[in-house]
């Protein structure tokens, strides 16, 4: 029997989920970034973000295709390879008050932009950064990237010789004030740890292993779906509850059991323990985790390490209320007295 | 007594270390003379290096008013035992020599006035501390100058009052010295050489600056919003000052910043943040040199393809790769016109003096924002670095021009045919909205890779060439807004081209051609690409035109004979660079020369 068609609840600022949707996307059939974007969309529909009050951005490779894929109505500016951050940067002083989102890939991230991931960290960046992670470089057709696990094999490309880097671990030493993993197979973390960073005012890692379903899936390798499934080890259950806290969808959380985080604008991300007790606001033990992790082969998900305290790069720029980009020649060319004074300063 | 008087027409090279803080000293001099309405140029010839190495500073004091670098030492003064002997051996004949009597060598030469200066001593008995001995040290050879050329000690005290920015203890700590210095000369040397400066009234309504100070406060004046930047000589007192005066000049009643200023990682970070300010509508600007211009191109060219206005300040220094850091060079022409793989064309604007640094400094924001579009403006180490009179800063005469920007009601009055690249006034120019604007149709995806109309991914073949094709056409209508050539003189069958640094050699060398008895030549001075009608109106007006120009291969020729090849063929090279600033000699020669065959 056919269920009747329920027309879709509008959220709090009235949009329905198609106003976050984007164009069809032209990746692989079943690629792990295809169901983080419809992640992406959820969150921003769940968050009653509105669509022109955020920017999106990206890099060059596959993963830096996709901001084409989700909010359609929002501002994006796809840039160069591994450069995406510098551009973030200096978009993020148009309109302040913007939230931001950057989806990376490993290639992008770990590799070429290694230099300016690490600066825009340690910058404080309020945005969103994504890493949209699967050990390979698709749009060149399957050569190993920077995260890839010593001895992988590739077709053409023989065993890879190197050590993988760790885009968790370098976002950690570099003082990131929020850093999370998580794994494209698990689209419930996967949002709500997008609602977390996107509710954090600074840096937001989120390295996503996200298989590359053509040029890396082999059973055995890292980041692989099958793998990640069996290897997966999530830190905690997470739940992200918005600020006004009307959609409290898990209340099952015993006492001693949760830990609940605070973030900016006052909604929480409630830590559901597993197996041990871990706290993510400890960096030192947020290291030794990751450290054991890679000793282990676990892939271990959920929000690593978060600090709420550090302001973010535009708040220390003591700006204005009304955004830069709104100013007019009043405001920003000072009067002729002041040139007349300098003038006569270099008589 | 000396058998004839040379008045305010000679040159003074001062060797000294580098980093020895002799900038303070040379600066003094220059700034008295100046303060003394007598034209002068003063020129750092400095090394790569913190501290050490031999370091010189000319001034030149021309009652004619040229500043452009003089290769003749009349005055020198030795403080730098290491290159005593070069010092000495390139005094003029009939010149004069002051030098430290600590350095043990022996004067070598009887055809000049030498003039010994008991450095040492005059600081042991001056009353400062020993760890600012060596700072004053420098004082000596000012007041010692000051004596023998008859330089009033009143105008030394003013110019330090500049310098300390009228902090009195550092003056009178400084002064003190000087009298010393000069009391002493008064009594023990006795002048022999012919130079004397007195006052004229020829430095009145001007100003001293610098030209990074230039390019910083008119960036200023002309509403500079962001500045991402990274440290590289000889860009870097330009960001430097525009820290200085940025909090002076741009805080609102309530303190706020209507800017930001950030520092990069690196040059290839500097111009990325730039250009996502640019996008996101502000007025944002990156300096640098020719090293760090490498590492932007491929920024650069995503600037011109997504059409993002940004202002990039090139202070050239001598290249090809590290070159000579310190050593001045128009070397980048060529390169910057062309900035970027594929088909590519920028703007270019090319200051010709000190004041109009300032000019372009604004008005390089109204062009990239009129145009959507990186505008380049190409200074040198000459003029960024370097000390010149120049006319005062004028204000800007025109309002902001912001260009084609849409917000919110804007947008909704022509959302239905509106498109990001839609070419809606047949001038190439489209319109923009940017981040923050909150109508649903305001939005569109900045990309490298090839568009339509709408701002979506294409790869069609037609779509492609359209788009290039309307490029092109922004490109035309550049030559409608761009500043127009100054041209001097006409009639005339020789022309000259040049622009920026070069300007006052060539200027100082069309009166040296008039007064060897030709030729008589007409003067454009170029002050932006691409080329306004008066370009190939003057080109076709004349016989034989000479490019002047600092470096190798004659860029600014190259590039005017591939869009005018029909007139390539009149095209002469006077084009060569070692590091130095051209001299009027120099250019003179080159076109005689070439005028005799």
């Amino acid at each position: 029997m056919a269920t009747p068609i329920q027309p879709a609840q509008p959220n709090r600022v009235g949009m329905s989920r198609n106003d976050y949707k984007g164009l069809p996307s032209t990746l692989c059939q079943g690629c792990g970034h295809n169901s983080i974007a419809s992640q992406i969309i959820a969150a921003c529909f769940e968050l009653d973000i509105v669509p022109e009050e955020i920017m999106k951005f990206s890099g060059i490779g596959c993963s830096s295709k996709s901001p084409a894929y989700f909010l359609n109505r929002s501002f994006g500016f796809n840039g160069l390879h591994g450069r995406m951050p510098s551009l973030a940067t200096g978009a993020l002083f148009g309109d302040h008050r913007l939230r931001a989102i950057g989806v990376s890939g490993d290639g992008d991230t770990a590799s070429i932009g290694m230099g300016q991931f690490k600066h825009m960290v340690r910058r404080n960046v309020p945005m969103l950064y994504l890493v949209e992670n699967n050990g390979v470089y698709g749009l060149t057709k399957g050569q190993f990237s920077a995260t890839a696990e010593v001895g992988l094999e590739l077709k053409h490309q023989g065993a890879n010789r190197y050590m993988p880097v760790d885009i968790c671990m370098e976002a950690l030493v570099s003082n990131a004030t929020f850093v999370a993993r998580s794994f494209a197979g698990d689209p419930k973390q996967v949002k709500e740890l997008i609602k977390a960073g996107l509710a954090h005012r600074g840096i937001a890692v989120l390295d996503i292993v996200s298989p590359c379903v053509t040029f890396n899936n082999q059973v055995n390798a890292f980041h692989s779906y099958s793998w990640g499934k069996d290897h997966e080890a999530p830190l905690h259950e997470i739940s992200f509850v918005p600020k006004l806290g009307e959609i409290m969808l898990e209340d099952a959380f015993e006492e001693g059991a949760v830990r609940e985080v605070t973030l900016h604008d006052g909604s929480q991300v409630i830590l559901k323990k597993l197996e041990k007790e871990y706290d993510p606001t400890d960096r030192w033990q947020a290291l030794r985790m990751l450290e054991e992790a890679q000793r282990n082969n676990w892939m271990v998900t959920g929000l690593i390490y978060v600090d709420t305290s550090r302001p973010s790069l535009t708040d220390t720029y003591n700006l204005p209320d009304t955004a830069l980009n709104r100013l007019g020649e009043a405001d920003l060319r000072p009067g002729r007295d002041t040139l007349e004074g300098i003038n006569a300063s270099l008589a | 007594m000396p058998v004839r008087k040379i008045v305010n027409d000679f040159s003074i090279t001062i060797a000294t270390v580098n980093g020895s803080g002799s900038q303070t000293a040379n600066t003094a001099i220059l700034r008295s003379l100046f303060k003394m309405g007598i034209p002068v140029s003063g020129k750092n010839l400095f090394p790569s290096n913190i501290q050490g190495l031999p370091t010189w500073y000319t001034i030149r004091v021309s009652k004619q008013g040229y500043t452009a670098r003089r290769d003749v030492n009349d005055i020198v003064i030795a403080m730098n035992p290491a290159s005593f002997e070069r010092d000495l051996a390139a005094v003029a004949p009939g010149g004069a020599f002051f030098y430290a009597d600590d350095i043990k060598a022996p004067i070598t030469r009887t055809d000049i006035s030498a003039y010994p200066m008991p450095v040492k001593e005059l600081v042991r008995s001056a009353d400062v501390s020993p760890n600012l001995r060596d700072y004053i040290a420098n004082m000596v050879y000012v007041g010692i100058l000051a004596q023998v050329i008859d330089l009033p000690l009143g105008k030394v005290r003013d110019s330090l009052s500049v310098h300390f920015k009228g902090k009195e203890k550092a003056i009178q700590s400084n002064m003190d010295i000087v009298q010393k210095a000069a009391a002493w000369a008064a009594d023990n040397l006795k002048k022999s050489d012919p130079f004397s400066v007195a006052a004229m009234d020829k430095t009145g309504g001007l100003i001293m600056s610098d030209g990074n100070t230039a390019a910083a406060l008119g960036s200023i004046y002309g509403g500079v919003q962001f500045v991402g930047w990274y440290p590289i000589t000889p860009a870097s007192s330009l960001a430097e000052e525009l820290n200085e005066y940025l909090p002076r000049l741009r805080r609102t009643e309530d303190g706020r910043n209507t800017y930001a200023i950030l520092q990069a990682e690196d040059e290839l970070a500097a111009i990325g943040m730039t250009i996502g300010a640019g996008w996101a509508g502000l007025r944002a600007m990156t300096s640098t040199s020719g090293p760090g211009l490498s590492l932007m191109t491929e920024y650069a060219g995503l600037a011109y393809y997504v059409e993002v206005p940004i202002v990039v300040w090139d202070v050239q220094r001598i290249g090809p790769s590290t070159g000579l850091p310190t050593r001045t060079s128009q070397g980048d022409l060529a390169f910057t016109y062309y900035m970027g793989h594929g088909d590519t064309q920028h703007i270019l604007l090319l200051p010709g003096s000190v004041s109009e640094c300032f000019e372009f400094g604004w008005r390089a924001f109204d062009l990239a924002e009129r145009l959507q579009a990186p505008v380049f403006v190409l200074s040198d180490l000459d003029f960024g670095m370097n000390q010149w009179m120049t006319g005062p800063f004028q204000y800007p005469d025109t309002p902001m021009q912001r260009g084609k920007v849409l917000w919110e009601e804007d947008i909704e009055k022509i959302k239905d045919t509106w498109g990001r690249y839609r070419d809606m006034d047949n001038d190439g120019i489209p319109w923009r909205t940017a981040p923050g604007n909150r109508h649903p149709a305001s939005a569109w995806f900045g990309r490298g890779t090839g568009h339509d109309e709408k701002a979506k991914y294409s790869e069609d073949a037609v779509t492609w060439e359209t788009n290039m094709a309307r490029l092109k056409k922004k490109y035309d209508t550049a030559r409608q807004f761009v500043p127009k050539p100054v041209v001097t003189g006409t009639g005339n069958p020789v022309g000259i081209v040049a622009y920026g640094s070069v300007v006052p050699a060539v200027e100082e060398a069309r009166d040296l051609l008039r007064q060897a008895g030709g030729p008589e030549t007409d003067f454009l001075r170029l002050r932006a690409l691409p080329c306004t009608e008066e370009v190939r109106e003057f080109v076709q007006a004349h016989e034989r035109i000479y490019f002047v120009e600092a470096n190798r291969d004659g860029q600014l020729r190259q590039v005017l004979s591939a869009s005018m090849p029909d007139q390539a063929g009149k095209f002469r090279p006077a084009n060569h660079n070692d590091g130095l600033p051209l001299t009027a000699r120099w250019v003179m020669e080159a076109i005689q020369s070439q005028e005799a065959k």
